[in-house]
């Protein structure tokens, strides 16, 4: 139940959001508190909602997936390849393998991009103004390559059924490898400015310790899940694409505080570079698309369930086809909607400030949940 | 002539004019060097667009303060609500009287020098607690309970810090200090530097700036005791808040960091007026020393949780302060 004033208790009732600095977007949260410490928190969600999934069942495949990048729009490419992967499957069309490797190398780029958004907006919740410009400065690199390879900067468009649109040209291929060398360097500015800060230290250690168990039962993904000890990462327990050829870790950390967490993205861009590096260095030639995908692609009649590994967690497409080109039904497992169902327990008892350092580490894409 | 104008009236509104203009320059100017520093401690050139290198983007941005309507919230308490901003910054310009920018240049040289300023510098915290409560709005509330809370406990290590001053010196009088310090600073000698860690930490809470910014925070508060402030309003806190940053460093530079003396052979004890303007130099070279510091420190450090503050404060600027206090007066003793 969501709280009301009540002028009769000692207690506080604030209503946090939609527009509030540390919800980034349209999140509501209705806060019940005693002084500065938080008795109840509940997200109020719905104000980004914009039909998402309904568009999905009353426009063909192509005509809907200019939508999938806009849920998510910090990971759209991610977003993308689960709706591409889920159609492909149903339709059984196999990919050629340079496609794939060039979706596996664009969406690990854009994982990196996504984490890096969320590490500088993290510190901005914490009260610390310059890591975002620090990494906003390397997501532009990453920005700007995508941009040149698929056209945009932030709603990528770039997958289609049955292969991507472009083909990655050597300015893009060098442009990745300078890119990495000066990420892995980059790292060390973060450990020394971030990382190792007394202040931060002690804002995130020990703050909003999720459970093993929690994870369980909300069934929360991604960061958050292995930022609690559980190495569940769909890359590797269900691997989809060509993620089985590459060698990578799932570094997961067990204490389950927002130190944890924010060690987990730390370490999975390092990854993620690591990948993105594989895959340059193997990139098969070949066509970048299939030669014949039909002109009205006929789904089902059947279903599938694609998952695939977002920057947050376990996208799921649920796609369930009629023997029309429209799906009888699109539904769409989101992480965040998971990940933001822990706020209600986490947030019993901590302080004010412990709310917006836990609410940014779950690193919530409000679009997303609300779709 | 002078039965109508008394020498003493005269002096009295120069020395409020000038005292005013330096306190509005020194807003202007603090302004646009910590938005300059702030930007390239970020790797951006901060403010270019207006004027060369952006000189003159306060000008304009004072311009807008002013020109935008102050809006008092519905249910706001109107009278406190303009009086506030109003008190946040008459405080810091009137204490501003007793510093000794040189030999000869202060307008009223008190007995009471350092409680005349901390007295003033006290009621910034009244001005917040104003604001915040007539503003009707539940997260200035927070601010203002919050910079209650922070600033009663880091007044009183920033009174023993500056009593440990008080006591070797013999004198509540600025001039008497400066004086006291000809030969070598008060921050070198031992407890002397730790009175001035502790006073310099403290006055960074004092001034509610990052990483003590607790009463604004604004990823928790939206903008804390002044989130329901538009235009001039905003501004005099504004004002307020580069005014008292100075008034912190120009208490430090007086009785930790040799007050206008310059360092060794560089300095001048004279009293006419080219000494004047070396020692002026110097002191506002060492005011303007400290505010880079604590410019520099707000930009990198992440904002405080408030527990941690006070138990910062209480368990260890406190214990560190009298236990400073106590070595200095038995030291003194023998």
């Amino acid at each position: 139940m969501i709280p009301r004033p009540d002028p009769t208790l000692e207690t506080l009732v604030l209503n946090m959001g939609p527009q509030h600095p540390s919800t980034h977007g349209v999140l509501r949260v209705v806060l019940k508190l005693d002084g500065e410490y938080v008795l109840e928190a509940h997200p109020v969600i719905g104000y980004g909602h914009r039909m998402h999934e309904k568009m999905g069942e009353v426009r063909n495949v192509s005509g809907f997936y200019a939508n999938v990048g806009r849920m998510d729009y910090a990971g759209a490419l991610s977003f993308g390849h689960g709706h591409v992967l889920a159609v492909e499957r149903m339709l059984g069309i196999e990919v050629p393998p340079r496609a794939e490797y060039i979706r596996v190398i664009t969406t690990e780029l854009n994982r990196i991009a996504s984490h890096l958004l969320w590490f500088g907006a993290f510190l901005l919740d914490l009260g610390a103004f310059t890591p975002i410009l620090y990494s906003f400065d390397d997501r532009e690199y990453i920005l700007d390559l995508l941009e040149h390879v698929t056209g945009a900067r932030l709603t990528f468009s770039y997958f289609r059924v049955g292969g991507v649109n472009r083909d990655l040209d050597e300015r893009f291929i060098q442009g990745t490898r300078v890119f990495i060398r000066r990420m892995r360097s980059r790292f060390e500015v973060y450990h020394k400015l971030v990382t190792g800060n007394v202040i931060f230290r002690k804002r995130v250690e020990g703050v909003g310790v999720i459970s093993p168990d929690m994870i369980r039962k909300y069934g929360a993904t991604g960061p958050v899940a292995r930022g609690s000890g559980i190495p569940y990462d769909i890359r590797r327990v269900e691997p989809y694409s060509v993620y089985s050829e590459f060698d990578f870790d799932i570094p997961t950390f067990p204490e389950g505080d927002c130190f944890a967490r924010y060690r987990v993205r730390l370490a999975e861009m390092e990854q993620s570079l690591r990948i993105v590096e594989q895959a340059l260095d193997r990139l098969p030639d070949g066509p970048v698309m299939v030669e014949k995908v039909p002109k009205k692609l006929k789904l089902g009649p059947g279903e599938v369930y694609q998952a695939v590994e977002a920057a947050r967690g376990e996208l799921g497409y649920y796609l369930v086809g009629d023997g029309t080109d429209v799906p009888y039904r699109l539904k769409i497992r989101p992480p965040s909607y998971s990940n933001l169902s822990l706020l209600n327990e986490l947030a019993e008892g901590v302080l004010l400030a412990d709310l917006v350092a836990i609410m940014g580490s779950l690193d919530l894409v409000i679009p997303e949940i609300d779709r | 002539m002078t039965d109508v104008f008394p020498p003493d009236l005269i002096r009295l509104i120069v020395s409020f004019v000038i005292v005013v203009a330096f306190a509005f320059t020194n807003a202007a100017v603090l302004v646009l060097v910590e938005r300059k520093i702030c930007g390239h401690i970020q790797r951006r050139p901060g403010p270019f667009e207006v004027g060369p290198h952006g000189l003159l983007q306060t000008a304009v941005d004072g311009v807008k303060l002013m020109a935008k309507q102050m809006l008092v919230p519905r249910n706001a308490d109107a009278g406190l609500f303009r009086a506030a901003p109003i008190l946040s910054f008459v405080p810091p310009i009137a204490a501003l009287i007793v510093v000794p920018f040189a030999r000869m240049l202060q307008v009223r040289d008190l007995d009471i020098g350092v409680l005349f300023i901390l007295s003033l510098a006290a009621v910034n915290v009244l001005a917040i607690l104003v604001a915040g409560w007539s503003s009707a709005n539940k997260y200035s509330l927070f601010g203002a309970i919050r910079a209650v809370a922070q600033n009663v406990a880091y007044e009183i290590p920033l009174l023993l810090s500056l009593l440990t001053i008080v006591i070797w010196v013999g004198s509540f009088r600025m001039s008497d200090i400066v004086a006291a310090q000809g030969g070598f600073w008060f921050a070198f000698t031992p407890m002397g530097f730790v009175a001035f860690l502790v006073y310099f930490i403290c006055g960074i809470a004092e001034t509610n700036r990052a990483p003590f910014d607790l009463p604004e925070a604004e990823s928790e508060l939206t903008a804390g005791f002044h989130t329901e402030y538009a235009g001039m309003g905003f501004g005099l806190f504004f004002l307020g808040e580069y005014t008292n940053m100075l008034l912190v460093s120009a208490i430090a530079t007086t009785l930790f960091l040799g007050g206008w003396n310059g360092p060794a052979f560089l300095t001048t004890a004279g009293t006419g007026f080219w000494a004047t303007v070396i020692q002026t130099l110097w002191f506002l070279a060492k005011v303007y020393g400290l505010i880079v510091v604590m410019i520099w420190v707000r930009w990198t450090y992440p904002r405080v949780r408030f527990d941690q503050l006070l138990n910062f404060c209480w368990k260890i600027l406190i214990p560190i302060s009298m236990a400073n206090l106590a070595v200095t007066a038995v030291w003194l003793k023998l």
